[in-house]
């Protein structure tokens, strides 16, 4: 059987690359290092790739992606989750939105496991578990929280309570038994452990680098993580990700034509 | 949470609400802190796909995150509280014949069909449409943005321990029924799920009941 691919018309196959380009540091845009504790939110254009690097081995980096043309359309986890018949993310997989597009791929991975049900703490939740340490007495050291630093880095981008989905939980790891109660596998992370965000669409991402609502430390020490924004083009004809399943290729198809 | 099985003591006799939604129409209600909700799967294995909204301010909404993160588990069953994205609860889950609801699978959608199935699927009824014209003839200011990862009731979406998530035929049987109580004043969104590309229908979507009964 033909593959999807080869049914595009040829000026639709030409605007695909023969393949995205491997890391390699004279690739690199920007880097930036993200407190532990603190948010961002920011452009990534199509064609950029952005690594994560949890320094330390014990981050959790949350994240929202919306459409930067049209924030309606955002990051789905249950379209993500069905399409690719799995309930983590890795390498191979990609990020859908509501809108059956790729909004991001997943070119590498050293980690395995990328959470994409808990979502995140909110203040009463996160003050619940960890106590009040506001700015007046600890400054810039204060215990911040998941929802709060979405609803700060929506804001500045016109969006609020209404865009918040559930978010991908980057480097975190909870795994149901057969009755579906959920475990922390605080075993999972390690130090230098990355991942690749390869952005076919133009992204607002929005990250908060603030502890897993499931992760047992019982003290607030979330640690900082490297960001790293690189050109590495869009993926190619022939793709891990894009060949991953027809699902995948679908979805590929969908998002080249919002670029034709 | 799950999987433990509650019979109701309630009769339909005395419900003040009895309809029936056909496969693939949405059903928008007003439930009164107190009122319990009773779905009934009339013929098995029919996906309920329903949203729920604190009907003073839609704003807060279910939020499968944190009904998660209340229970520690993913699936939805007696004893169950269906949490707002406020960390309140919108219901409790206090009678189910079935014994597991899922929270992961969300709603079809013409263009996850197209990515699911084929590009040609797309012009198949989904329910999404059904809950994007429910929220347009509500006239209340909602849209697809307020149209988040919903409840299936009825549908069984296993994930496996090394995190594969499939899709399998209902464990629902025809008469099955989940019944909830209203902790404040909601608006419920149904879609009763028209697709047919999966087995989460068995393949043949069927109508189900709703009864609404007013606290005891």
């Amino acid at each position: 059987m033909a593959s999807e691919f080869e049914t595009l018309t040829p000026l639709a196959r030409g605007a695909v690359p023969a393949s995205s380009t491997p890391f390699a540091p004279a690739l690199v845009l920007w880097e930036e290092p993200l407190p532990g504790g603190a948010h961002w939110s920011g452009l990534l254009r199509r064609g950029n790739s952005l690594r994560l690097i949890d320094i330390e081995g014990r981050a959790n980096v949350s994240a929202l992606f919306f459409n930067y043309e049209d924030r309606s359309e955002r990051y789905n986890m249950p379209d993500t989750l069905k399409a690719q018949r799995t309930a983590f993310l890795t390498r191979g997989h990609v990020c859908y939105s509501d809108m059956g597009r790729v909004l991001c791929s997943i070119p590498e991975d050293t980690c395995g496991w990328h959470d994409t049900f808990c979502g995140v703490l909110d203040a009463e939740r996160t003050a619940a578990k960890y106590g009040v340490a506001r700015y007046q007495e600890q400054r810039n050291a204060m215990v911040r929280n998941g929802m709060d630093a979405f609803l700060v880095e929506l804001g500045k981008f016109g969006l609020g309570k209404r865009d918040v989905v559930a978010n991908v939980n980057f480097f975190s790891k909870a795994a149901p038994d057969a009755a579906g109660a959920l475990q922390f596998d605080t075993a999972h992370r390690a130090p230098g452990q990355f991942v690749d965000l390869r952005f076919e669409m133009n992204v607002l991402v929005v990250l908060s680098a603030t502890p897993h609502p499931f992760d047992p430390a019982p003290r607030y020490d979330p640690p900082p993580v490297s960001l790293t924004a690189w050109r590495s083009g869009t993926a190619g004809a022939v793709d891990l990700c894009r060949n991953a399943c027809p699902e995948n290729e679908r979805g590929f198809i969908n998002t080249e034509r919002w670029f034709l | 949470m799950a999987s433990s099985i509650v019979e109701s003591t309630l009769d339909p006799a005395h419900a003040v609400i009895d309809e029936t939604v056909p496969a693939g129409e949405p059903w928008m209600k007003r439930l009164r802190r107190g009122q319990v909700l009773r779905i009934v799967d009339l013929e098995g294995n029919q996906a309920v796909d329903t949203l729920f909204y604190n009907a003073d301010d839609p704003l807060e909404r279910y939020s499968l995150t944190q009904t998660i993160q209340a229970q520690g588990a993913l699936y939805l069953g007696a004893g169950s509280r269906v949490m707002s994205s406020e960390g309140r609860p919108l219901l409790t889950i206090v009678a189910d014949t079935c014994g597991r609801h899922d929270t992961l699978g969300g709603a079809c959608a013409c263009e996850s069909n197209m990515v699911r199935y084929a590009l040609e699927k797309r012009y198949m009824h989904c329910c999404r449409d059904s809950f994007v014209l429910a929220v347009a003839r509500d006239d209340q200011g909602l849209g697809k943005r307020d149209i988040v990862s919903n409840i299936n009731f009825f549908m069984n979406v296993p994930v496996s321990p090394d995190g594969r998530l499939s899709f399998e035929d209902g464990i629902s049987a025809p008469g099955k029924y989940v019944e909830m109580r209203a902790e404040m004043d909601v608006t419920v969104l149904v879609s009763n799920c028209p697709q047919l590309n999966n087995p989460c229908n068995g393949y043949n979507p069927t109508p189900v009941r709703m009864l609404v009964w007013n606290p005891s």
